[in-house]
């Protein structure tokens, strides 16, 4: 009785019906489909695979037409023109991820954690005050930072005057070896709010009884952090990871702001976006003519090294969730 | 007992004050010194102004024609976000509702690109913008920000048109309803929630990105915001009023709309990082 209810061309004329209303259906889902398909396919994903085929394509002008095979990444690894630059934004972006990971990430579970505890009167405050910086553009951060670190005017350095630490004051973005380190906390003060509030999200789900549990067999705070929250917390920091990964291997804002799209003092902020920027879109020195071969090779290297990372949070990720189950 | 536990929350507040001080600093710093003389500024950089001065702002106004920007990353932001929602509600609804290895795949596909940085496939899309006749056009940008704002779209819209209960849907069914109807009608109505979570996790992006508008933006009239102020900045580097001012101008909006509404914010774009 209900069959006939929810299906009333059954009644009439069976399955001839059902097929025709089936293939109707279909039709609509397609349409419906269509317009998403269409953008995402055009301005995504296409120009995305595109782009690696063109990898192995060299020539003048906007689509490099001339096919060579792997010639292009054999350029990028051994003419020193590219080699030396290839490597050494490969490094510095190495870097600039993992002072996120030190300094980003382990302020975002430390300001969790903190913010966790209900007893905490203006939590919420805090909560807003942390996230606060994730709003702005990353070019506003970057200018901002360019002006309080700088060694004119520089904020920084006046503050550090006026606490009698004058001694340390620096020409932050123009000194080598600090200035990478710098455009990294510039970025970490900026994102710190996203892992803060995934961690707190995560720690949210932690029952309160386990912690209870734990404090009445003697736990103390520290205790309970490590061997209780932080085991539970392990889903997230993967996932806090994998976005700090994917996040900064593409980075291009905060330097392009901070340091230009040579990466001063002397490449020395190089990323690989900034380097894709300059061999692909504006034109690399001395050259100063855009190669969209070599471009579409670091493009290429920048997508593996992402699927790379992405892939082994997937495995581990899956490995936990078949021991969980 | 009680005692350690005082410490422990004087503690905390303490880590907490000094961070707030670290963020609120700097954006004061910026805000404050922005209406000072230009003298002033390098005097006194903390406190608050003598006098009042909004010759930063009227310059880098009229010199930047940021009414222009503004209205330009209006239109973008505006129309990029309606055409997520929209095509990446009707999507996610066939996705949703239609089981079949074809819909599998298609919300594979879509899903894919929720870790892949557009970005990567720039020297193609430049070519594909250029040839549909759209650089230098505020459109190109539109169309590459909702392609972007795709796979977040149909994964949390699935994902949450799969938990509307199949009554409701299945009643109009039977009354005869189309399903453009039962969507208009029933669907939208509901997901507002899960809407407001995709715009607000694609909104910041799209109002901040660079890349863009910097490679396929040429003439002032479609310049955005962003890259407004990083041709401002770049002339007034030593002028710091004006410089200042620019920089305050284009996060003032951003700010005062977070501030009204900072807990959907965080909601959104937690949500959407975790999905992510």
């Amino acid at each position: 009785m209900a069959d006939t209810v929810l299906t009333p061309t059954r009644i009439q004329d069976g399955k001839q019906e059902t097929a025709r209303w089936h293939a109707q259906r279909r039709r609509t889902w397609i349409l419906f489909l269509i317009p998403a398909l269409v953008v995402y396919t055009v301005f995504m994903a296409f120009p995305l695979f595109n782009s690696m085929r063109l990898s192995l394509y060299q020539g003048q002008g906007l689509t490099p037409d001339r096919f060579v095979g792997l010639e292009n990444y054999a350029e990028l690894f051994t003419n020193p023109i590219w080699r030396d630059r290839f490597f050494n934004a490969l490094g510095n972006t190495f870097i600039f991820f993992f002072i996120h990971m030190l300094v980003q990430n382990t302020l975002g579970l430390l300001f969790a954690t903190l913010i966790s505890n209900p007893a905490l009167r203006g939590r919420n405050v805090y909560r807003a005050i942390v996230f606060l910086p994730a709003t702005l553009s990353i070019l506003v951060t970057g200018f901002l930072w360019t002006l309080i670190l700088n060694p004119r005017w520089g904020m920084l350095n006046q503050l550090l005057e006026m606490v009698g630490l004058g001694s340390l004051a620096r020409p932050w973005l123009g000194d080598k070896a600090l200035a990478l380190p710098a455009i990294s906390l510039v970025s970490s003060w900026q994102w710190v709010g996203l892992p803060t509030m995934l961690f707190l999200a995560g720690l949210l789900t932690i029952s309160d009884d386990l912690v209870e549990a734990a404090k009445v067999d003697g736990a103390s705070g520290w205790q309970i952090f490590w061997r209780i929250k932080l085991p539970l917390l392990k889903p997230v920091i993967g996932i806090v990871s994998v976005l700090t990964f994917v996040g900064n291997f593409n980075a291009f804002d905060v330097v392009f702001a901070m340091a230009g799209a040579r990466g001063e003092p002397g490449y020395a902020t190089d990323l690989l976006a900034t380097f894709f920027y300059r061999t692909a879109i504006a034109g690399e020195h001395p050259v100063a003519q855009p190669n969209m071969g070599i471009g579409a090779a670091v493009a290429t290297i920048m997508f593996l090294i992402l699927m790379t990372g992405v892939s082994i949070w997937l495995y581990f990720g899956r490995e936990r969730r078949d021991t969980q189950a | 007992m009680t005692r350690r536990i005082d410490l422990n929350m004087v503690a905390a507040h303490a880590i907490l004050i000094t961070w707030s001080l670290v963020v609120l600093v700097p954006i004061w710093t910026m805000i404050i010194n922005s209406v000072k003389p230009r003298r002033e500024i390098f005097q006194n950089p903390f406190g608050l102004p003598s006098e009042i001065t909004f010759e930063g702002y009227s310059s880098a106004w009229l010199a930047g024609r940021f009414d222009l920007y503004f209205r330009n990353s209006l239109i973008v932001t505006v129309v990029s976000l309606l055409l997520i929602l929209f095509i990446g509600s009707l999507a996610a609804y066939a996705l949703a509702n239609w089981r079949s290895r074809v819909s599998g795949i298609m919300y594979i596909y879509f899903i894919a690109g929720l870790m892949i940085p557009i970005r990567l496939g720039t020297i193609n899309l430049f070519t594909i913008v250029q040839r549909l006749g759209l650089s230098d056009n505020l459109f190109g940008l539109v169309l590459i920000y909702t392609a972007m704002g795709m796979p977040i779209a149909t994964f949390v819209l699935t994902s949450f048109i799969r938990s509307v209960p199949e009554e409701l849907t299945e009643a109009a069914r039977i009354d005869g309803a189309g399903e453009w109807r039962i969507y208009q009608r029933i669907i939208l109505p509901l997901i507002r929630p899960a809407m407001a979570t995709v715009a607000i996790f694609n909104i910041i992006p799209i109002w901040n990105d660079l890349w863009f508008p910097l490679i396929l933006i040429r003439t002032q009239e479609s310049r955005t915001v962003t890259l407004g102020v990083t041709l401002l900045f770049g002339q007034y580097q030593t002028d710091w009023t004006r410089a200042l001012a620019a920089l305050s101008l284009a996060a003032i909006p951003v700010l005062i709309a977070y501030l009204l509404m900072s807990s959907q914010f965080i909601k959104g774009l937690t949500a959407g990082a975790l999905k992510g």
